[in-house]
């Protein structure tokens, strides 16, 4: 019951083979059962869950349901969840019960979906395979000794597991596209601005963006429809129309151009998934596509723009974690500066802290310039290449990853080996691009991801070539053994 | 540019981090392993490029000055750590 | 050595807004503790700022008001510290590209000479909360309900030479923003503050001295004295051979001194960057022809106004233009009875002197301005004396009731006719014979007992201008 994709469920709920409650109860009882080797979710909303399953189901008798009303679904931990634990991965917040939902959560909720649980993720949404979580690490589904990729690993891996047939992820450099990879799921990060970032914990503010986690391009496009939408309360969200993004899916892909940069087939990409890569590009070309070699020539300076850049901005987002107001406070503190100091050793993580005591180096009185000024141009270089390429050709296609899901605490002893595995997903956060990642292949019964990368605001292309490729070959199928 | 330990120990007092004297070492090592990849934007010649604050390069809307938010205190004082007749305690306040 | 003081102002001006600068969250003064938080006042994980136009709007017409460059393109930038009365662990302000740069106002001193002050620029700020330090078991309670309050942040040049400089300009600078409403200056509720950046220098030098800031100096006679404490303090250091430490220091109003502020010694590094979650705030020439548009007359303008149209001296016209409260009511005065140096004259006079004992603003003043213009066309029209004015005055002040009311009810109508009033002088002179041929004989001086006498008669109500009239003619025929 529980291998489904959020279209078949939203089907099924239509017809009548299932209630909302009964769907909801199979995914907890798959939860309670499977999750205590993948730790995919930090919290397990069980009574919340049935509560809006119910309300669901009533709704629906009601003949007032949307088409995803009484769809059970995960929130990683980084959305605000009224009255529900939101510890965004962190010690920091283990105690802290959001009073307010976020924009995304309530839009989802407006809809009717139904909130499984909290998904783990690293820290603040720092790092790549979710292992820096206070709540321990999660497991790959399809190796558990393997690493589910980060930040919204707890998320990818709910989904490649069925404890839930879809999630919202948050993407700052990768983190919805590289565990979707790892995973072999269908993720998309949205243009920056298209989906509300009110109520989503910041790690990096001008990159940070929500999006859907799936099963396939469909169901993304399915929660896309609900998440995506211009919110008053942030001012960085974009009033651009929302279009259906079902509407495209069904669209031929033939004359679609596709640009693929050399530099992104370069040293470092295992070579698997290079094949992997342009056998799914073939497969695109037999639909009618044309592609082409592009250069993205400063695809190499992405990684040091944004450890400069992203750790800048957390440096300061994470200011408001003092112990003062809500989350952890360190015990007896002496005075102000021991309860600053010591709240916030005990509170955060070595990563969180690492990144932040970089982005405070970074910003601080004669590194500016050569700092956060410099990766800020660097920054419109590199967006710059990405629009001149997008003159083009339509979308940019290449891995997702440079290499399959390491071994569970391979990168603990070097935090920046670990930095480099992003290297293909971060420069569309900084140019602020939608990216999406689809299973496009197996190597040694691990999944890989094929990136995609379109124009601002073009996600409904994205999805309808993530459909015609999913309607086209099985990858995204493939479950866990 | 590399940082010693005592760079390290102001970062770490500017970002209000309690370091203790046994992970400066650690800290010192890791960060400067950072720096060092960090460091390759300053091969690149940026001459003239204005800053790219935001990816859409967009500006702000304004909001009405109209009240829209209403008072929660006892629901927002429910997470927090210590309060007394509606203050956030904190340990006495020099100035 | 002669010295030359050197201070420059940093005026923090709370603007009046419904809500806060960031949030829809109120902005009313005196509310219980942290009612008036809400989740972005807090800064609650995921929360997220939008600007108020409204205060935009105001910080453009300070800037108008004082003939200074308006950023087109502004810009907020995060400032980092750690503090507890600061939720975000930063204040957003506006760093490289304020809303309001560089202008100038023109300040008058007592003996007339006038100066023209520079700005350097002006910005828009959220305020911080507040730490209570009342005894909660040994710690501190922090209200977060000012937290998000927008300020406008007004900054000097250094080019004040004096304490009295200094509160002149402050002073000006209270009458600009209360004249255009941008804010209430009330420095009690910390409408309005200041800090002060003090220096001194040998005469002729160019280099400015080491300074000092003297922080949250919230009223005029405080700036004042705060300065001069401050001054006196440098110059005693330095001719000792001494040298001044650059610090924050904070004005103590009991003892009247300054002391360094040790909590601020933590050499800070603000580390300003770009805030992310804002954007570019960008206005075009329409918009801010709109807020010119939107400025009333402001106080530079009405003073020459009312040198020209209504013939007051500049002292006055100064005076009566220094604030918006006393000027509409002096006008309103002057609609009512169309005597502007009358007018003037009781404004600046009687009725000043009464609310400086009383310490009322014209805000509240007890005297309807329509009340006293009505007074003074009964003067002019002869209906009362100047003298009698004064007995009305008392009254209207005492809200007794209205002019003709009063009056009435005090028997205080003029007697101008001649033939009542030349009857009661031909009793007078009938029953003063000694003194009319002493006064006939030459003693002119006696003419005023004769005054006295007719008035007295006449118990104080007849015109003393027909009484002197008819005096001379009949003692002189």
């Amino acid at each position: 019951m529980t291998n489904k994709t959020l279209a078949e469920i939203a089907k099924g709920l239509a017809d009548g083979e299932y209630s909302s409650v009964e769907i909801t109860q199979a995914y907890l009882d798959k939860i309670k059962a499977k999750d205590g080797e993948i730790n995919s979710y930090i919290t397990v909303t069980e009574e919340l869950a049935l509560q809006q399953a119910k309300a669901a189901d009533e709704r629906r008798a009601a003949g007032q349901a949307d088409l995803l009303t009484g769809v059970p679904i995960a929130h990683k931990d980084i959305f605000c969840t009224e009255g529900v634990r939101t510890s965004c991965g962190s010690k920091m917040l283990d105690n802290f019960e959001a009073p307010y939902n976020a924009t995304v959560v309530e839009k989802l909720n407006a809809a009717g979906t139904v909130t499984l649980g909290k998904t783990n993720l690293d820290e603040f949404a720092m790092g790549s395979s979710t292992e820096s979580s206070f709540y321990g690490a999660t497991k790959n589904p399809f190796d558990l000794s393997r690493v589910p990729g980060g930040s919204s690993g707890g998320s990818a891996a709910a989904v490649a597991a069925d404890l839930a047939p879809g999630s919202t992820g948050t993407d700052t450099g990768g983190s919805i596209r590289q565990p979707a990879a790892f995973c072999g799921i269908t993720g998309i990060k949205p243009t920056y601005g298209r989906v509300s970032r009110w109520g989503m914990i910041a790690y990096g503010s001008s990159l940070d963006q929500g999006g859907p986690m799936t099963k396939t391009a469909e169901d993304a496009a399915l929660m896309l429809n609900v998440m995506a939408g211009f919110d008053k309360r942030d001012s960085t969200s974009v009033d651009v129309e929302v279009p259906d993004y079902t509407t495209a899916l069904g669209n031929s892909i033939k004359g679609l151009k596709i640009g693929l940069p050399k530099e992104y087939f370069g040293e470092g990409l295992d070579p698997r998934i290079a094949e992997v890569v342009q056998n799914a590009v073939k497969e695109l070309e037999k639909q009618g596509a044309i592609v082409k070699e592009i250069s993205l020539p400063r695809t190499h300076l992405a990684i040091p723009a944004y450890y400069i850049i992203a750790p800048a901005e957390a440096s300061t987002n994470l200011s408001r974690y003092d112990g003062v107001r809500y989350g952890y406070r360190c015990e007896n503190p002496e005075d102000v500066m021991d309860l600053f100091l010591r709240t916030r050793a005990e509170g955060f993580g070595m990563e969180v802290k690492r990144r932040i005591m970089v982005g405070t180096y970074a910003l601080s009185a004669g590194y500016y310039d050569a700092y956060y000024n410099k990766a800020q141009q660097l920054r419109r270089l590199i967006k710059d290449d990405f629009v001149a390429a997008l003159n083009d050709v339509d979308v940019i296609m290449g891995p997702a990853t440079p290499n399959l899901p390491w071994v569970a605490g391979e990168k603990d002893a070097d935090p920046v080996s670990m930095y480099l595995e992003d290297l293909y997903t971060i420069a569309v956060n900084l140019a602020g691009l939608p990216g999406m990642s689809i299973p496009a292949g197996m190597v040694d019964g691990l999944p890989v991801g094929l990136q995609v990368i379109g124009n601002y605001f073009d996600e409904a292309r994205l999805l309808n070539i993530g459909h015609q490729f999913q309607l086209a070959t099985d990858w995204h199928t493939k479950t866990p053994a | 540019m590399s940082l010693d330990r005592s760079q390290v120990e102001n970062i770490a007092m500017l970002a209000r981090i309690g370091v203790a004297e046994s992970e400066i070492e650690n800290y010192t090592k890791s960060l400067n392993s950072i720096l060092d990849l960090v460091d390759q934007l300053q091969a690149v010649d940026t001459t003239g490029v204005e800053p790219l604050a935001n990816p859409l390069d967009a500006t702000q809307r304004l909001r009405a000055d109209v009240v829209t938010e209403v008072n929660q205190r006892e629901k927002f004082q429910k997470v927090a750590p210590k309060t007394e007749a509606g203050l956030y305690l904190v340990p006495r306040v020099v100035e | 050595m002669e010295w030359e003081i050197v201070i420059g102002l940093e005026i923090h001006v709370q603007l009046s807004t419904d809500t806060k600068i960031f949030s829809g969250t109120s902005t009313a003064f005196g509310q219980a503790p942290n009612t008036q938080a809400s989740a972005i006042c807090l800064a609650m994980p995921g929360v997220l700022p939008v600007f108020n136009e409204k205060a935009l709007f105001k910080a453009v017409q300070f800037g108008l008001a004082i003939d200074a460059e308006i950023g087109k393109t502004s810009r907020f930038d995060r400032k980092n510290y750690f503090y507890p009365d600061s939720p975000k662990g930063y204040q957003i302000t506006q760093m490289d590209y304020p809303i309001v740069g560089l202008g100038e106002v023109e300040i008058v001193m007592d003996d007339g000479s006038t100066r023209k002050i520079g700005v350097t620029r002006a910005h828009l700020e959220e305020d911080a909360g507040k730490s209570l330090h009342e005894d909660f078991e040994g710690m501190s309670g922090i209200d977060l309900n000012r937290a998000g309050t927008p300020l406008l942040e007004i900054v000097s040049e250094p080019d004040l030479r004096s304490a009295k400089e200094a509160v002149a300009y402050l002073k000006k600078m209270h009458s600009i923003i209360t004249y255009i409403g941008v804010s209430d200056g009330n420095m009690a509720e910390g409408s309005m503050r200041c800090d002060a950046n003090v220096s001194v220098r040998p005469k002729g030098q160019k280099e400015f001295g080491t300074r000092t800031e003297i922080k949250n100096v919230n009223s005029f006679r405080f700036v004042e004295k705060a300065i001069n404490y401050e001054v006196q303090r440098h110059i005693d250091i330095i001719e000792d051979g001494g040298e001044i430490v650059q610090e924050t220091r904070l004005y103590d109003s009991e003892l009247d001194e300054t002391r360094s502020m040790r909590s601020k010694e933590v050499a800070n590094d603000y580390r300003y960057f770009p805030e992310p979650d804002l954007l570019p705030v960008v206005i075009d020439d329409e918009y801010i022809e709109a807020a010119r548009k939107s400025l009333p007359e402001l106080p530079d303008a009405k003073r020459d106004r009312f040198m020209s149209e209504h013939g007051l001296s500049e002292y006055d016209a100064t005076v009566l233009s220094s604030g918006r409260a006393i000027a509409d009511y002096y006008e309103a005065v002057v609609a009512g009875c169309k005597e502007p140096k009358l007018a003037a004259n009781w404004v600046m006079g009687d009725l000043s002197a009464q609310m400086n004992k009383f310490n009322v603003e014209f805000e509240n003043c007890p005297v309807p301005a329509e009340q006293l213009a009505l007074m003074i066309a009964r003067i002019t029209d002869e209906t009362i004396s100047g003298r009698q004015a004064k007995t009305v005055f008392e009254c209207l002040w005492n809200q007794e009731g209205e002019v003709d009311a009063i009056i009435e009810a005090k028997g205080l109508k003029q007697v101008s006719d001649t033939g009542a009033i030349e009857a009661i002088i031909d009793e007078v002179i009938a029953n003063n014979p000694g003194q009319v041929e002493q006064y006939r004989g030459g003693k002119d001086k006696l003419f005023g007992f004769f005054v006295g006498q007719t008035m007295k008669a006449s118990k104080g109500q007849a015109n003393p201008a027909v009484v002197n009239e008819l005096l001379k003619k009949k003692l002189d025929a």
